[in-house]
């Protein structure tokens, strides 16, 4: 377990940022504590400092997990997002697109949403955007990169949502 | 098939379509009521009939008390002969009955009117022996009857069930006439069918129950016992059962309902083979189960294992509410409740429309499927917010994500597994329920302390033989063994005490550690508890569930603390929970008691006896026997304590506490009290070794014997006795510090014994013997450093008995010695 170098650390922000934009800061500084995102084996964990202590204590090949596991690092050092970091975008996501019940099933099972399975959307999304997807009950169900026209699929768990 | 149709009779129809196909329902029963003869013989083929007596005669056994009941029907045919034998020439032969009560009896009635008379005047007998096994063609109509009325009226059509039942009445009446006239037949035709029945066995019982008057239950009859019945009963399940509730039966009567000239260890016997066969049980676990369930809660236990436990969910506080989880689900077509008033957060899922795991719910990580008995660890840990948490043993999850629920994502949570691929169910689960405060790591529970301490609570759920899911995983009936048993017991007993070394008993809000597992094994629950209780500075506590059975505080020959009342026990068949059992300890104090518990504790720290299982079952009230004279033994015996050390150090290895025997060897002053405890507690064995040196020793100086615990004495090559682990430590130390003491440490049971001259070198004495020996010691016999020489030997008996002369010390000791 260590730090994210400096590298790591941008191209981590980078991806970040497509989805909650410059609320990044909000991410490290939070009122119960200081966060901070370590490295284990390739993968991004962000934790909290007091548990941070606690894993220090464990040597790195008996370390299996800690705290909240964000993403993890390729072999090709790109940063790809995990759904568990959801609980942590979703409060600051600078878009969001609800889809309607109907398609929120075929959503969640992998499938690409039609335009007509959208509820409701931020304006100014733009193309290939980063969005947080909610179910129409505000429940967050993924962040996906939207695509206007073909489906592509950008984030692990889920496939883009199809707009016009 | 052909109906005769006689146009001169005109038959009242029904309406509907079927009513023009058959007679109506009067007409056919016309015929029968009036007793017409039912040909149902002719119906049968040769082999239908032999299958029909076959079954017949199978079921003889199981059913013997319906020989009765079958027996009324028969008698009825005599008299009345149409009436019954249209009911067993119905029921006679299975495909006639598939044939139906319809219109195909009718037809055939008439005619075998007159062979019917001729069946039922021989009916009586033949009958009775179709039911047993008897074929003859014609018997069998009348044995179908039988069989037919035994094995249920219901047999029959609606329509005729009635006045069957009408014809039943009557029969019976008549039967009771000839009731003496049935059994004799029975009997005729009992011993004439032995051959369809499986072995002798069956004879006898038949005879025997036949003997009996049949209009009574037959007493249930055992078996001859060592019968090779085993092949051919098993092979009936159903006769098997029938034995298995009449043994029952018997013995919960025994002085009434024996049977002469067999014992209840019999019954017994019989009952073990006849569970383990219906139930698929090897006979170990068999056995075990035996011992502990009375015979009532033992069917009901093996019934429950047979059955799986109801689905139940925890809702994630976390995420929702039970509440709005439980819309949800029932907006997605689940049926459930919640669980109990015991639980916040439990449902139970009665059934379900959609998969349970695999809703938007369940992805989103709004529940977990948890069994509710794995709920209850957690309530009773009841962790508080911002404490830090040890989960050693967490796989897949569900206590630790229920842990990190109650502190609501404060404090820390180090949750471990020893298993990399269950480790990885842990992560999804944790991940999936938006567990942020769980670090998880992979370590043997084992290395504990070391990796990282100082935890406000512990968590063990500690890997079991299983004996408590058996309706999860019914393999564990047969792959379970004494080895097995014997192996889980020990590591649970390493993780425990890793486990309270972990505590941090200066905690503000903690210093709690909850031990549960999934079995009802005494081996495993009680006796690990107790084990941990005499080895370290912890207190049962009551568990905060005010439901479920109490812990035991003695089984069968051992003995254990009277706080495991505290503890609880769940059952499948009592709380339709899998069975668990659940302990709470606090820790008062995080000094590793060497050898010395602390004064008036039930801990106490034997470092020798960790290897002696068995002897730990008798440690409680020896230890408070032990501290008696381990105090007095304290006073002479610091030399003693010396020795010991080096032998403790050895055996600390046991605990995989390295760190324990450094520590006990400076601290070991203190120790006779609680080595002669623990000393006592092992000292089954050594007590027996002890015997020998503790001979000399009578006098009183049993105290000392401290040393018991030290087991390590034995590496040093006291073999005296296998056991002796513990007492040869012993031995030794009490030599130095007294002739007589020396001895005592193992045997602290001895030297009292020895003390009044007894020579009893049995174990089960020492408590008793132990206070005499306190008393004794008294008198001021320092336990002289005796010549570590002395060993305890137990084996060569006669030569203690020189040394009961209590020779000087050092003197004695070498002769008997020189065995060892």
């Amino acid at each position: 377990m260590r730090p994210l170098t400096e590298e790591e650390t941008r191209v981590m922000f980078e991806k970040l940022a497509k989805y909650i934009g410059e609320n990044l800061q909000l991410l490290v500084d939070r009122p119960d504590g200081t966060y901070c995102f370590r490295l284990h084996n390739d993968r991004v964990y962000y934790v909290s400092e007091k548990i941070l202590k606690l894993a220090s204590n464990i040597s790195g090949d008996k370390l299996v997990s800690l705290g909240t596991c964000f993403g993890k690092f390729t072999k090709t050092h790109k940063f790809r997002l995990h759904v568990t970091a959801l609980d942590y975008l979703a409060p600051y996501a600078k878009y969001k697109v609800w889809i309607k019940p109907g398609a929120e099933q075929s959503f969640l099972y992998g499938n690409h949403v039609l335009k007509s399975g959208l509820g409701r959307i931020t304006e100014n999304t733009s193309q290939y955007q980063g969005v947080v997807v909610y179910s129409m009950a505000d429940i967050p169900l993924s962040p996906l990169l939207q695509k206007k026209t073909k489906t592509r699929d950008n984030l692990p768990p889920t496939p883009s949502q199809l707009l016009q | 098939m052909g109906r005769k149709l006689d146009p001169t009779k005109k038959e009242k129809r029904g309406p509907g379509r079927k009513a023009r196909k058959q007679k109506g329902a009067e007409t056919e029963l016309a015929r029968f009521l009036p007793a017409d003869a039912d040909e149902s013989s002719k119906r049968l083929s040769s082999r239908a009939r032999k299958r029909a007596a076959k079954r017949r005669l199978g079921s003889a056994e199981g059913l013997k008390s319906n020989k009765s009941p079958g027996a009324k029907p028969l008698p009825g045919k005599l008299p009345k002969g149409a009436v019954q034998t249209q009911v067993s020439g119905k029921k006679g032969a299975s495909p006639v009955r598939a044939v139906g009560y319809g219109g195909k009896r009718p037809a055939p009635s008439p005619s075998s009117d007159e062979d019917e008379e001729e069946e039922d005047s021989e009916g009586g007998v033949v009958s009775q022996g179709l039911l047993w096994g008897s074929e003859d063609s014609e018997a069998d109509m009348v044995d179908d009857y039988g069989a037919n009325s035994r094995s249920e009226g219901e047999e029959d059509g609606g329509e005729e069930l009635l006045p069957i039942e009408r014809a039943a009445r009557k029969q019976k009446a008549q039967e009771t006439d000839l009731g003496s006239l049935w059994s004799e037949e029975e009997t005729d035709e009992e011993e004439g069918a032995p051959s369809a029945e499986p072995g002798p066995t069956k004879d006898d019982e038949q005879e025997g129950e036949l003997q009996i008057n049949v209009d009574e239950e037959e007493p249930f009859l055992l078996p001859p016992a060592g019968e090779a019945e085993q092949g051919a009963q098993a092979a009936d399940l159903q006769r098997v059962h029938k034995r298995i509730q009449d043994i029952v039966g018997v013995l919960r009567d025994f002085g009434k309902q024996r049977e002469e000239g067999r014992s209840r260890s019999e019954y017994l016997s019989r009952l073990q083979k006849d569970l383990a066969a219906y139930y698929s049980y090897g006979d170990f676990l068999l056995g075990k189960l035996m011992d502990l369930f009375p015979l009532s809660e033992l069917v009901e236990f093996l019934e429950a294992n047979e059955v799986p436990r109801p689905i139940t969910l925890r809702a994630n506080t976390l995420k929702t509410r039970r509440r709005d989880l439980a819309q949800a689900l029932i907006n997605r077509g689940v049926n459930l409740d919640p669980l109990g008033k015991w639980s916040k957060t439990g449902l139970v899922v009665y059934d379900s429309s959609v998969p349970i795991g695999a809703t938007p719910e369940y992805l989103a990580g709004h529940y977990m499927l948890q069994g509710a008995s794995s709920m209850l660890p957690v309530m009773a840990l009841a962790p508080q917010e911002h404490e830090r948490i040890l989960d050693m043993c967490c796989a897949p999850g569900g206590k630790t994500s229920y842990i990190a629920q109650l502190m609501k994502n404060t404090g820390v949570i180090l949750a471990n597994d020893a298993n990399a691929e269950r480790l990885k169910s842990v992560v999804g689960n944790l991940h999936r329920l938006g567990v942020t405060n769980a670090v998880l790591s992979h370590y043997d529970g084992r290395q504990f302390p070391k990796v990282a301490g100082g935890f406000d609570r512990v968590l063990l759920d500690a890997p079991c033989s299983g004996t408590g899911v058996i309706s999860k995983d019914p393999a564990v009936k047969t792959n379970k063994d004494e080895k097995d048993i014997q192996r889980c017991a020990h590591l649970q007993k390493e993780l425990l005490l890793s486990a309270i070394d972990s505590v941090n008993a200066t905690s503000k809000t903690g210093g709690y550690l909850v031990y549960c597992t999934c079995s009802v094994m005494v081996e495993e629950n009680e006796w690990v508890v107790d084990y941990a209780l005499k080895k370290r500075n912890v207190r049962l506590v009551p568990t905060g569930l005010d439901f479920g059975q109490e812990g035991f505080t003695r089984f069968r020959e051992r003995r254990f603390h009277p706080t495991l009342r505290s503890t609880r026990r769940f059952y499948p068949h009592t709380h339709n929970m899998d069975g668990f059992f659940i302990a709470k300890f606090k820790k008062f104090s995080n000094s590793i008691p060497q050898s010395q518990p602390a004064p008036g504790d039930s801990a106490a720290a034997a470092p020798a006896t960790v290897a002696l299982p068995a002897l730990n079952g008798q440690a409680t009230p020896k230890a408070e026997n032990s501290s008696e004279p381990a105090k007095r033994a304290r006073v002479a015996g610091k030399a003693k304590q010396k020795q010991k050390h080096p032998k403790k150090a050895s055996f600390q290895k046991q605990n995989g506490i390295s760190k324990r025997t450094d520590s006990e060897l400076p601290t070991v002053p203190s120790v006779t009290k609680a080595q002669a405890s623990s000393q006592l507690q092992n000292s089954g064995p050594p007590a027996e070794n002890a015997h020998l040196t503790r001979e000399p020793r009578a006098p009183g100086k049993l105290t000392q014997r401290s040393p018991k615990p030290r087991a390590p004495k034995k590496g040093a090559g006291r073999k005296q006795n296998a056991p002796a682990m513990g007492s040869d430590p012993q031995t030794p130390a009490w030599l130095s510090s007294k002739t007589q003491a020396a001895p005592n440490s193992e045997d602290q049971g001895q030297p009292p014994e020895r003390a009044r001259g007894a020579e009893q070198r049995k174990q089960p004495v020492p408590r008793p013997s132990l206070k005499k020996a306190a008393f004794r010691n008294q008198n001021g016999t320092p336990k002289g450093p005796q010549s570590p020489l002395m060993h305890p030997r137990s084996p060569s008996r006669p030569p203690p008995a020189k040394r009961r002369k209590w020779l000087p010390r050092g003197s004695r000791q070498p002769p008997p010695e020189a065995d060892s």
